[in-house]
């Protein structure tokens, strides 16, 4: 067999996290992420998904981009022309989920946008933005806005954890001033973690409950090693990019790269929560607004299939022999116990409950359209 | 069986050469890269393989891969216990985790498989 993912034997060209020599010394298999040396698995991927569905997993997401406006009030004004979702209402604490789309409607990133205050109270406006999108961003933020509103990127200085699963807030709430349970889904505040200074948002990538953190690169892993503690003493543990990846899969959330790209119109994701048209105009409005008209479109929806076999990114999805779309993610899918997909299909045939023939590497297996997300957490 | 024992292709499939039958299967080393196998797809008995081309396919739950025989000849049996088995690929990869026994059409192919050593020294190196 061929090895889907080499082993990096040099990553001397490579970005390192804060946390890289920790991954390395505990058995993280690294590889290139985006041009960042990243733990894909430090052991079994499903048995690190399931640190996350029913302990705590810990994963190290300083990888992802974060820009920093020191002067909040103008840049959230400013931010709110360059996103699909309103954030210029959003209350100091407050953290929102949005797209950035270029003027044909498609996909630049997916964001975070965060309306935090630091230890004096002052309002920051922060953004947490893809790798792989993290230059893209930031050309594309210097040609828009105004030079008074500056940003410094805090990527390389600051390292950022998420903490997810069950018994994620109440291990953070040990080391922390802060408890996160006490914080509403979606919005942060600054604290101390283990005596360093941190942001902690009650934010993920998982389905589950749980946090992210956001410290000085110094801190780091101090703060990780504390936790790490903790959860491996609850049943959970390190978790790498692939056990993220089947988590947010069975979460339904989409990954830039594979549910997202600026050739996706922002229209055609169904991610109506993340776009507002009314009475707003942004880059790529008045297209998104085309193609949600536009019926001939794909658009996204979940696959199940009938087997074990995964319809992987660039499997056909085929109905009565016809293409009718294809699949942008797929896996098996341990909490679920299923092989879960999504992708883009033809939206006449995008009613929960079709059946539809995927081919995966030239045979042909059954599965069917169903609602996302493929897994939701008890409340 | 001894994995000192065994003829290794690049690939990570291993045979095991007696009276003209070849019994394969996959190295632990590749067991080890691949993890949390989910799913395996074999041929049937009498189909033919061919030394470098696919016989089947491991997935696991973040890639599917291609198995590639080691030998030419044709399949005698197969281990059709294995897919619902997968575990015993990690626990026994070279005894219980046999893939196919291949009656051998000619041994050729053989002189291109690397002994332990070689293999070991290839995975080193990556």
């Amino acid at each position: 067999m061929r090895m889907a993912y080499g082993i990096i034997l040099s990553s001397e060209s490579l970005q390192k996290t804060a946390l890289h020599d920790w991954h390395s010394k505990h058995g993280g298999r690294m590889v290139d992420f985006a041009g960042w040396s990243m733990p894909v698995q430090y052991s079994s991927i499903i048995d690190e998904h399931h640190f996350c569905r029913k302990a705590v997993g810990l994963f190290d997401v300083s990888h992802m981009g974060r820009l920093h406006f020191v002067d909040g009030d103008p840049a959230i004004k400013a931010l709110e022309k360059l996103t699909s979702r309103r954030v210029d209402s959003m209350k100091v604490g407050q953290i929102r989920y949005s797209l950035m789309t270029a003027d044909h409607g498609g996909v630049l990133d997916d964001i975070l946008v965060y309306r935090l205050s630091d230890v004096d109270g002052k309002p920051f406006t922060m953004l947490v933005v893809n790798a792989s999108n993290r230059q893209k961003i930031i050309d594309w933020l210097s040609v828009r806005l105004a030079d008074e509103i500056a940003f410094d990127d805090q990527t390389f200085s600051t390292a950022m954890i998420a903490v997810q699963g069950p018994l994620a807030n109440r291990i953070v709430n040990k080391h922390s001033d802060l408890d996160p349970d006490s914080l509403t889904y979606y919005t942060g505040a600054t604290a101390q973690v283990c005596g360093h200074e941190a942001i902690v948002t009650r934010t993920g990538y998982t389905g589950e409950d749980g946090c992210e953190l956001i410290v000085d690169s110094n801190g780091a892993t101090e703060i990780w090693e504390n936790l790490y503690a903790d959860a491996v003493a609850a049943g959970g543990g390190a978790c790498g990019l692939a056990s993220r990846d089947t988590l947010r899969l069975e979460a339904g959330m989409p990954l830039y790269g594979h549910e997202l790209s600026e050739t996706i119109n922002a229209g055609q994701t169904r991610l109506n929560f993340a776009i507002n048209l009314n009475d707003r105009s942004f880059p790529g409005s008045s297209a998104i607004a085309e193609a949600r008209e536009n019926d001939s479109l794909p658009v996204r929806v979940g696959i199940e299939m009938e087997g074990k076999r995964a319809a992987r990114q660039g499997c056909s999805i085929l109905i009565e022999g016809q293409t009718a779309g294809t699949i942008t993610s797929g896996t098996f899918a341990p909490s679920v116990q299923r092989s879960i997909s999504m992708g883009y299909i033809d939206p006449n045939s995008s009613e929960p409950g079709t059946s539809v023939t995927i081919d995966i590497r030239g045979k042909h297996h059954t599965g069917r359209v169903v609602d996302l997300p493929f897994y939701k957490r008890e409340t | 069986m001894k994995p000192e024992d065994l003829l290794f292709a690049s690939t990570h499939e291993w045979a095991h050469v007696s009276d003209g039958i070849a019994t394969v299967g996959i190295s632990a080393q590749a067991v080890e890269a691949l993890t949390d196998l989910v799913y395996m797809e074999l041929p049937a008995a009498g189909a033919t393989v061919t030394s470098g081309e696919p016989f089947g396919e491991v997935e696991s739950v973040k890639a599917t891969s291609d198995l590639y025989s080691p030998v030419d000849g044709e399949i005698i049996e197969v281990n059709t216990s294995l897919p619902d088995n997968l575990d015993v690929l990690g626990t026994d990869p070279y005894g219980a985790g046999w893939i196919l026994k291949v009656k051998l059409s000619g041994e050729d192919a053989l002189a291109k498989l690397l002994d332990h050593d070689a293999y070991q020294k290839q995975n080193a190196e990556g």
